[in-house]
């Protein structure tokens, strides 16, 4: 590790070497009556882009929002690295430190400059001096292609480039995979390219990534594996070309003749 | 000509013109009405206003110091509560039966109590004597309020705030510390600021512990003076005295927000 997460990990908390970097096992999650993840098995290997698809309300954000207990499921397992995140000896804060998010509304912290955005939990949370921190966020910044508003407030930015920000404060944070929760859905349709774009380049890097999206065009030419989720389940998965060219269920053709 | 069938620029004007003359025509009728020469005896006299000086400024300043240190200590507390009140458990249970406490019994009966029945009740004596006493009922009612004031700032940052802070690793403490709180503080400020000048007034109450010479605020101050003089002139002074203070507090306020909220 270049970047030292200092403070002594816990074995508990430690990845367990060759692990996948998201396992899902028998997932479930009822929302009062609802039962909005039904059963879910999934596994993400190491660099693999995950694309999530569906229609609204099909339990896709739910299902990367439990990935960093965003959302605590109602039973199953959730293995982070190998390690069963929902043992509540667990110490979550410091794993969640090496997932990041990405949301759709980007929330980014109104009340802090572009540049403590990105260095706040750099501090806080993984204590580098603030100069340390500083360097990583200038360097963040710079591969998003903001490097000159980091003395900007969030608000003077447009959409694109919170959502840029966004990524770069979470890539602070030396993060082994990364979520997006349709991160372009907020956005006005020109400046969804330039989110894409980073997401591209991080892709291509080699990141691990579960991006539930609507963009399809994305999903195929960069996910390695596409899942169309309908009504809590895993409806089908395979490979974009195989799930998005060529459906083989009735509901994800039916879904993809309407967004297609 | 009917007045509907005019321009609304013109029938606008003729409204805003026939209000200011009714006003002014009201305001001559009571001065017309009033015993210019009785009133200015009673209320703007100078040789009794000359009395107050320099008194009043310690009266003044007392007002100020009492307010200021019982906002302060009530806003720390009242954060405390607040996030008690949304926590679960046994804490929830203590800051809601506080809050309904001292939110819903009158402050001068809370400085009475804190004044003359706990000391006698429990063989306590305050530091500060009955000042003492009357400011601790002043900083249980104030952060009553402000917690309720804190906790509806608190519940209006929105809950993605909290999602991207915990995602970044943040505990539950440093989350609400660093992002939380910044946040909710500055949407709280106008109700805030109601509170500080409602404690303002409030420390008039302060009289009901007993006061002295060097302790009195001022209200007791005019009051004093008024019955010594026989004469309210005084009232009129003090009065001048709290609009000195709270006017230019309401106009900092408003720039404080106006140069918050251009940098959110």
């Amino acid at each position: 590790m270049s970047l030292t997460r200092s403070g002594d990990l816990h074995p508990r908390d430690t990845p367990v070497p060759g692990a996948p970097p998201i396992q899902l096992i028998e997932l479930n999650k009822h929302f009062g009556e609802l039962h909005v993840l039904k059963g879910i098995d999934l596994t993400i290997e190491k660099g693999e882009v995950v694309c999530v698809i569906g229609p609204s309300g099909s339990g896709k954000s739910t299902l990367l929002r439990s990935v960093n207990l965003l959302e605590h499921p109602s039973s199953g397992q959730i293995l982070i690295e190998g390690i069963d995140i929902l043992d509540p000896d667990v110490n979550l804060d410091k794993i969640r430190t090496r997932i990041g998010m990405v949301f759709q509304s980007f929330n980014l912290f109104p009340h802090m400059t572009v540049l403590r955005n990105v260095t706040v939990a750099q501090e806080k949370v993984l204590h580098r001096s603030s100069q340390q921190a500083r360097q990583v966020a200038r360097a963040m910044l710079e591969r998003v292609g903001l490097s000159d508003k980091a003395d900007a407030h969030p608000s003077q930015l447009s959409g694109g480039q919170q959502q840029r920000v966004a990524i770069a404060r979470s890539l602070a944070m030396n993060p082994d995979m990364m979520l997006f929760d349709e991160p372009t859905s907020a956005l006005d349709p020109e400046l969804v390219g330039e989110v894409l774009e980073v997401m591209r380049s991080l892709a291509a890097e080699g990141m691990t990534m579960m991006v539930v999206t609507h963009e399809m065009g994305f999903a195929r030419e960069v996910g390695k594996r596409v899942i169309f989720m309908d009504d809590g389940q895993i409806v089908e998965e395979g490979l974009p070309s195989d799930v998005l060219g060529n459906p083989q269920q009735p509901r994800t053709q039916a879904f993809l003749s309407k967004v297609l | 000509m009917s007045l509907s069938g005019l321009r609304p620029t013109v029938r606008r004007r003729i409204s805003n013109v026939s209000s200011y003359v009714i006003f002014a025509a009201i305001i001559v009728v009571v001065a017309v009405q009033a015993d210019w020469q009785l009133i200015g005896k009673n209320f703007f006299n100078m040789s009794v206003a000359q009395l107050l000086w320099p008194g009043i400024l310690r009266a003044a300043f007392n007002t100020i110091w009492y307010t200021a240190v019982s906002f302060v200590i009530g806003l720390v507390l009242a954060v405390v509560f607040a996030l008690m009140k949304m926590s679960r458990g046994p804490f929830r249970v203590f800051a809601v039966a506080y809050i309904e406490l001292f939110r819903g019994m009158p402050a001068l009966l809370t400085i009475m109590l804190m004044a003359f029945a706990v000391p006698m009740a429990f063989k306590v004596r305050f530091p500060g004597g009955s000042i003492g006493a009357g400011l601790i009922a002043l900083v249980l009612v104030t952060s009553a309020y402000a917690a309720e004031i804190v906790r509806a700032g608190i519940q209006a940052v929105p809950k993605g705030q909290h999602e991207a802070a915990r995602s970044l690793g943040m505990s539950q403490m440093r989350t609400t510390l660093t992002v939380i709180l910044p946040q909710a503080f500055r949407i709280v400020i106008p109700p805030l600021t109601n509170e500080f000048v409602t404690l303002l007034k409030d420390t008039s109450l302060l009289y009901i512990a007993g006061v002295t010479v060097f302790s009195k605020e001022l209200t007791t101050f005019g009051r004093t003076n008024a019955s010594s003089n026989a004469n309210s002139t005084p009232y009129i002074v003090v009065a001048v005295f709290y609009l000195i203070i709270t006017i230019p507090l309401t106009y900092l306020v408003a720039r404080l927000e106006k140069r918050l909220a251009v940098k959110k």
